[in-house]
């Protein structure tokens, strides 16, 4: 009888200690839940924020493709000619009926030259790019939040996260996201964040011979960007869609989409 | 001479026109994710089906309704199987579930999909089986009897206040689960309905219209299943049953049909800067999926057959092959749908200027092989969940001479 009341008091400990563990682990965990949640960073802290834009200037591009060649460059873009961080179109406007637009392997290597130039009204060159914009349609969908505005607003993939599903390829209204055909997550523009982080320009910033990408910080008054925004009637790609592009352009006329 | 459409039809097929995004020329969406909402569409459908009998006091489909439960679960097991097979990381799936993104409409699967499976699906079988359990655990021997000993979860107590109780859960559950089953269907067309960057999915349809394609591709599948099930037992089709269910089937096909309808002329109204992009993929690329297989051999066909199948005065051998081949048409409609959306919207480049096209491979996680595997996959299922929990009703079975 004694030994039974000893085993059974044992028992007894023994489930109270489970009791306790259990009841740790649970409280340890509700105090960490609320960190489980993918959500945006540093939007507290707006002392440290920076937003960086880009402008660019249709009428000095001039379609030599140094900058998304330099990007491909830069940032180890798979060289084939489907995956670009950065690309260039040729906008071909006829007199009559709708341009038409071409941008082979995205610029990098030029474009060809057209032969006899009657019915073309005009011709210009726009470069694209992520937008980075301020209300990110991809940032909205990814599941897990690998894809994420920085405290710059800068959008970022963080490639250990992203499961590759390609919802934000999907979501994205200016085609500027990829799936790395090596890394099986998804790839795009990051602004050149090494670079810009270190207070140097983006590659295809620094590559362009005609200064048609300008770059840096719309607070800042003395940034170059300030100044091109005040110089140019600045448009934004698909201003109906309210993502609120931060790369600006001047000269981009209602056809270019 | 201007080429006829079919023949744009066909050249479409060949090659890309106009202008796309450089990053365009690879689909992004394949064959595995045509079969994800066709999947769950099946799931959702057979589960209102079966709710008609336990809600709402539909006796007359009484035949079909534990067997809607099963093909259900069957069909909710194989769900998500497109799905992982098509990320980039499989491994990181599970991600969704411990550090979802709450704003993302995907992140929201892993528990619309658990909820349903293990807190609707599951629970209301179990309920529903656990007599027929108890007994088998009883009447059985050896290994099967401690299977279904286990499959009791040790409640073997089957004494009529008991037996009550388990009715009044199952009823409550299948309440229940009515809007789960619209929210899990409902859901797949938000993913798409709420993309603002496709002008081709953007609509605030799009739930709605997948949710009564849904019911009507449930139905139809469950009149195969019905009538394969009894063939293949030598029993005889409960001609009563199978006639509700042809009507419940024409009734649900108009009020889609009626659905995609206002959708296109909405579209077609509203005229916006994307009509001219859309009405080239239409009459281009999806001339055959859409005129030709979705509206015409999957929905108009179909509807016409149920008419006369369940309205006319035909004999019941002709009524039943009438139902069974609109039943088949009405698969392969519904599974054009899912096409025409997945597919479709991923055909035209969101310049607007230009279409690409879509090759399907045969081999590989994503090719036409593995798709194939998965639709049958389902069937085999449910035909070792049948091994296991029989649904037949006794008083239905009638030896066929």
């Amino acid at each position: 009888m004694k030994k039974e009341n000893k085993k059974h008091l044992g028992r007894r400990q023994f489930l109270k200690k489970c009791a306790k563990a259990v009841c740790t682990g649970l409280l340890l965990s509700f105090v960490e839940f609320k960190n489980v949640w993918a959500k945006q960073v540093g939007n507290g802290d707006k002392s440290a924020e920076r937003k960086y834009a880009m402008g660019i200037d249709i009428h000095k591009c001039i379609g030599c493709g140094r900058c998304a060649d330099a990007c491909k460059k830069e940032n180890k873009v798979p060289r084939e000619p489907h995956y670009f961080r950065t690309w260039i179109e040729r906008y071909i406007v006829p007199i009559k009926g709708e341009p038409v637009v071409d941008s082979p392997n995205g610029g990098i290597d030029g474009f060809p030259e057209l032969k006899g130039d009657k019915g073309i009204l005009k011709m210009f060159f726009v470069p694209k790019l992520c937008n980075h914009c301020a209300h990110p349609p991809c940032v909205q969908v990814c599941p897990v939040g690998a894809t994420f505005t920085s405290r710059d607003g800068v959008v970022l993939v963080d490639p250990k996260y992203c499961v590759g599903c390609r919802y934000c390829i999907q979501a994205c209204p200016y085609g500027a996201r990829y799936m790395h055909p090596e890394k099986h997550v998804a790839d795009k523009c990051t602004f050149c964040y090494h670079r810009i982080t270190k207070g140097l320009l983006p590659a295809c910033v620094e590559v362009c011979p005609t200064k048609a990408r300008i770059f840096g910080e719309v607070d800042n008054p003395t940034s170059p960007i300030r100044r091109f925004a005040r110089l140019h009637t600045i448009t934004v790609l698909k201003p109906s869609l309210n993502t609120e592009p931060m790369v600006l352009y001047a000269g981009a006329e209602g056809m270019v989409r | 001479m201007e080429p006829t459409i079919i023949q744009q039809a066909m050249m479409g097929f060949q090659s890309f026109s106009g202008y796309i995004y450089p990053n365009e020329y690879e689909l992004q969406w394949s064959l595995l994710i045509v079969l994800y909402p066709y999947l769950t569409g099946l799931v959702a459908g057979a589960f209102i089906l079966a709710s008609l009998e336990r809600v709402f006091r539909v006796t007359v489909i009484l035949p079909v309704y534990r067997l809607s439960l099963l093909t259900a679960l069957a069909f909710l097991i194989v769900a998500p199987m497109p799905l992982f097979a098509h990320l980039g990381h499989p491994e990181r799936a599970l991600e969704m579930l411990w550090t979802p993104h709450l704003q993302s409409a995907m992140a929201m699967f892993g528990f619309v999909y658990a909820w349903y499976l293990l807190v609707v699906l599951l629970l209301e079988i179990w309920f529903d089986f656990r007599k027929d359990i108890v007994m088998y655990s009883k009447n059985s021997r050896g290994l099967k009897k401690y299977f279904y000993l286990l499959l009791t979860l040790g409640s073997t107590d089957i004494s009529e206040e008991a037996l009550r109780f388990d009715n009044k859960m199952c009823k409550f559950i299948t309440v229940m689960g009515i809007p789960s089953a619209f929210l899990l269907h409902g859901y797949v067309g938000f993913i798409f309905g709420s993309i603002k960057a496709n002008p081709w999915w953007s609509s605030v349809l799009m739930p709605i219209v997948f949710l009564f394609s849904a019911i009507v591709s449930g139905i139809a599948l469950m009149i195969l299943i019905y009538m394969v099930t009894t063939l293949f037992r030598w029993k005889k089709i409960d001609m009563g049953c199978l006639n509700k269910l042809a009507e419940f089937l024409f009734y649900t096909m108009i009020v889609d049909f009626s659905l995609e309808l206002l959708d296109f002329i909405h579209r077609l109204y509203e005229s916006e800067e994307s009509i001219h992009i859309l009405s080239q993929l239409i009459t281009n690329r999806l001339f055959v999926s859409l005129i030709v297989t979705q509206i015409f051999l999957g929905s108009i066909v179909p509807i016409l057959g149920l008419i006369v199948g369940r309205f006319g005065k035909l004999p019941d051998e002709l009524r039943r092959i009438v139902y069974f081949l609109s039943a088949v048409l009405v698969q392969v409609g519904i599974f054009s749908i899912r096409w025409n959306v997945v597919i479709g919207g991923q055909l035209f480049s969101k310049s607007l200027r230009g279409l690409t096209v879509y090759k399907v491979q045969l081999l590989g996680l994503e090719g036409l092989l593995m798709t194939v595997f998965l639709l049958i996959l389902p069937l085999f299922i449910l035909y070792g969940i049948v091994k296991i929990l029989p649904p037949w009703t006794d008083s239905e079975l009638e030896v066929h001479k």
